[in-house]
């Protein structure tokens, strides 16, 4: 299977069970390398289906103040892209099947080498990838050599895209779309944007691809609201902010049942 | 020499970038998508604003009334004596109203703002708080709402910047992450956009970013060049000729490619930019993305691809220069591109140069120069010797010292 057909494989199931999948992002290398590991098998183990392997990046434009912190925690220890990639592939090794969405930057991406990234990407279990400074339109030798690996190419849609632009943007997407809910950056926020069932409905008119909505979703309440009206639920800050700290591993998996049960409710 | 009609370029330098804001392998649009239909409006904004005689004729009025321009060019007569060689002039862009060329783009785009666009705030990033001051002086005469985010390290340094845009009535806000400099500046700048995008402008301030501003910012600051040239013909205050070197600091490259863009079409004048060799290239701390290659490799930066000082995992380096003003990742894609055609070239001026450049300039000109300018400055004690007395150079100075005099006294103590 390819990493596009394992990805939706996972939106088919779920589909069929009549609920959405709960798809954490976790910040590679953060609070530590071994601690990485435990909180993405821990997840695994409370419902988390799809994961977002976050590649630390020096210049998270895109990233509020938690998953700036983290991901310069984790590059001041010293992570790299060579370190991600081998964590994924340990994960795989220790019997991990959930899909895996690397999550980066591009300058990391271009600079380990483009054909060189899918296919050590591919080697270590990654199956798409998400870029949130790469439009569509500057994508082009990345997107040739994910489609000849069988990695997904998610792009991401915000609420102030147009019309014109989320049939451009889906046309390019292979796996699932991936929605960001606010106009804004990434960071856990006390309520859910008002204008998001718009905002998916907009989408919906273009597609057939699964959606996946992503920032700013931080508590069981606010996913079980997002499961309703799309099939995936991203959250990222929350878990980052729950890993922080003393006894961080216990609150992941609390927030992880929390989010899960969340999702899984909905429908 | 021959100055017009203009030779036949090898290129038509004026046609780029092309439609998806590409200067061949560099520049374009890296951004997040919630950025992307803003870009959009601002380039269709923007190419309406270019052929709009209204709209034209009311910066260039603002440019005269307010700014202060033409800024003029003055015979560097004891500096000329001084080398023994060329001929000296020097663009006085130290004379434009809040003391640099910064003021050219951020007029323009306020101004473009207010009369084209629904948006009623602004936000810009600033490293050594010219553009900063800038951004504020334009926000403050048409009354728009401006918030500039600066980092701390640039704070301390350029205190007094800080002082004026709070004048001004603007709002700066610290940045505290990463090298806490231009770079991370720009990081904030681009989150508050991203974030308040439908009400907001970012006045990005060099020849930097996304599709269109390297575009854009090279024609709200092109006004240098184009004034440049008829100063130089004149045969009262200039030398009546072009000149065959024209030299300029490149920190995003904003004031170099302002001045070189209407001399491209000019084959036979030398182009230089002088960029930021900090303590030196060998040891890494610099922002002389061009001089060293161990560092400066093609990547993406801030919404362009260009030239970047990174490691090699991609992570982008910290730079060094004793001017806030330089002390940036990465240069404008026009420049690379530029440098690639072979139509112009970059050298570097460390630390020591430049504060060399301020003692030359104040003692021999009366003109105190901006620690960024002390860096053209600086190459012309390598550039002239190599020139004859029949030829003629023509510095840009980009700004005024009095911003750096902190800096300046720190390191030159007891005169
Ligand atoms: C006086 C002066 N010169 C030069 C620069 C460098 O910018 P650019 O390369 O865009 O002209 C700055 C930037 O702050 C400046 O203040």
């Amino acid at each position: 299977m390819t990493g596009v057909e394992r990805i939706q494989a996972v939106f088919a199931r779920a589909r069929a069970e009549q609920r959405a999948v709960f798809m954490p992002y976790q910040a590679m290398g953060y609070p530590d390398r071994a601690a990485t590991l435990e909180i993405i098998r821990t997840l695994g183990d409370t419902g988390a289906e799809l994961f977002e392997i976050g590649i630390p990046h020096s210049d998270p434009l895109a990233d509020g103040p938690t998953i700036q912190t983290a991901t310069y925690t984790a590059l001041t220890q010293g992570t790299t892209v060579a370190d991600c990639l081998a964590m994924t592939r340990e994960l795989r090794a220790a019997g991990m099947t959930q899909p895996f969405c690397a999550m980066t930057y591009y300058n990391p991406l271009f600079a380990y080498g483009v054909q060189r990234f899918v296919a050590d990407a591919v080697a270590s279990g990654i199956d798409g990838l998400i870029v949130p400074d790469l439009p569509p339109e500057e994508s082009e030798e990345l997107e040739a050599a994910c489609r000849a690996a069988g990695l997904a190419t998610i792009y991401l849609l915000a609420p102030t895209s147009t019309e014109a632009r989320i049939r451009f943007v889906a046309g390019h997407c292979t796996g699932f779309i991936y929605l960001v809910s606010v106009t804004g950056i990434t960071g856990a926020r006390t309520e859910l944007p008002p204008d998001l069932a718009a905002f998916i409905a907009r989408v919906r008119k273009h597609t057939d691809l699964p959606l996946a909505v992503g920032f700013g979703i931080g508590d069981g309440a606010q996913a079980a609201a997002v499961a309703q009206i799309a099939e995936g639920v991203i959250v990222g800050s929350a878990l980052v902010k729950a890993a922080t700290g003393e006894g961080g591993l216990a609150r992941v998996a609390a927030l992880g049942a929390e989010l899960a049960a969340g999702v899984k409710r909905a429908r | 020499m021959a100055v017009s009609p203009a030779p036949q370029p090898k290129l038509n330098y004026a046609a780029w970038p092309d439609e998806a804001g590409h200067f061949g392998p560099y520049g374009g649009k890296f951004v997040p998508e919630t950025l992307m239909p803003a870009l959009d409006e601002l380039e269709e904004v923007y190419l309406k604003a270019k052929s709009d005689k209204e709209f034209q004729a009311e910066l260039s009025f603002l440019l005269r009334t307010f700014v202060g321009r033409p800024t003029p060019i003055t015979y560097a007569r004891r500096l000329t004596e001084h080398f023994g060689g060329p001929r000296i002039y020097i663009k006085r862009e130290d004379l434009a109203h809040t003391g640099a060329h910064k003021i050219n783009n951020a007029l323009g785009q306020a101004l473009l703002m207010k009369r084209k666009m629904a948006k009623t705030r602004i936000v810009a990033e600033t490293g050594a708080g010219q553009h900063g001051v800038a951004t504020a002086t334009a926000a403050a005469m048409l009354g728009i709402e401006c918030v500039v985010y600066m980092g701390t390290v640039d704070m301390a340094r350029q205190e007094p910047n800080v002082y004026r845009m709070r004048l001004l009535g603007t709002e700066v806000r610290g940045v505290e992450s990463g090298s806490k400099t231009l770079k991370d500046a720009i990081n904030d700048a681009i989150r508050d956009w991203v974030t308040n995008v439908r009400t907001t402008h970012y006045l990005l301030g060099s020849a930097l970013g996304p599709h269109p501003y390297p575009a854009m910012v090279r024609d709200f600051q092109s006004v240098i060049g184009r004034e440049a040239i008829r100063q130089m013909l004149d045969p009262v205050d200039g030398p009546g000729r072009l000149p065959d070197a024209i030299v300029a600091c490149v920190g995003g490259g904003s004031n170099a490619i302002g001045i070189f863009h209407p001399f491209l079409e000019y084959e036979s004048v030398r182009l230089i930019g002088v960029e930021a060799g900090g303590r030196g290239i060998e040891g890494g701390e610099h922002a002389a993305r061009f001089a060293d290659p161990k560092l400066g490799r093609l990547g993406v930066l801030q919404g362009t691809k260009s030239y970047v000082m990174q490691d090699a995992d991609g992570q982008i380096a910290l730079t060094h220069s004793i001017s806030a003003g330089l002390d940036y990742a990465s240069v404008g894609p026009e420049h690379a591109w530029l440098r690639d055609q072979g139509r112009t070239e970059y050298t570097y001026a460390t630390d020591e140069a430049a504060l060399e450049g301020v003692k030359l300039l104040s003692r021999m000109e009366g003109i105190i120069p901006a620690l960024e300018s002390a860096h053209a400055i600086a190459h012309l004690v390598e550039l002239a010797p190599q020139m004859g007395k029949d030829e003629v150079i023509l510095v840009n100075l980009s700004g005024r010292g009095d911003k750096d005099l902190g800096t300046i006294m720190k390191e030159l103590g007891n005169l």
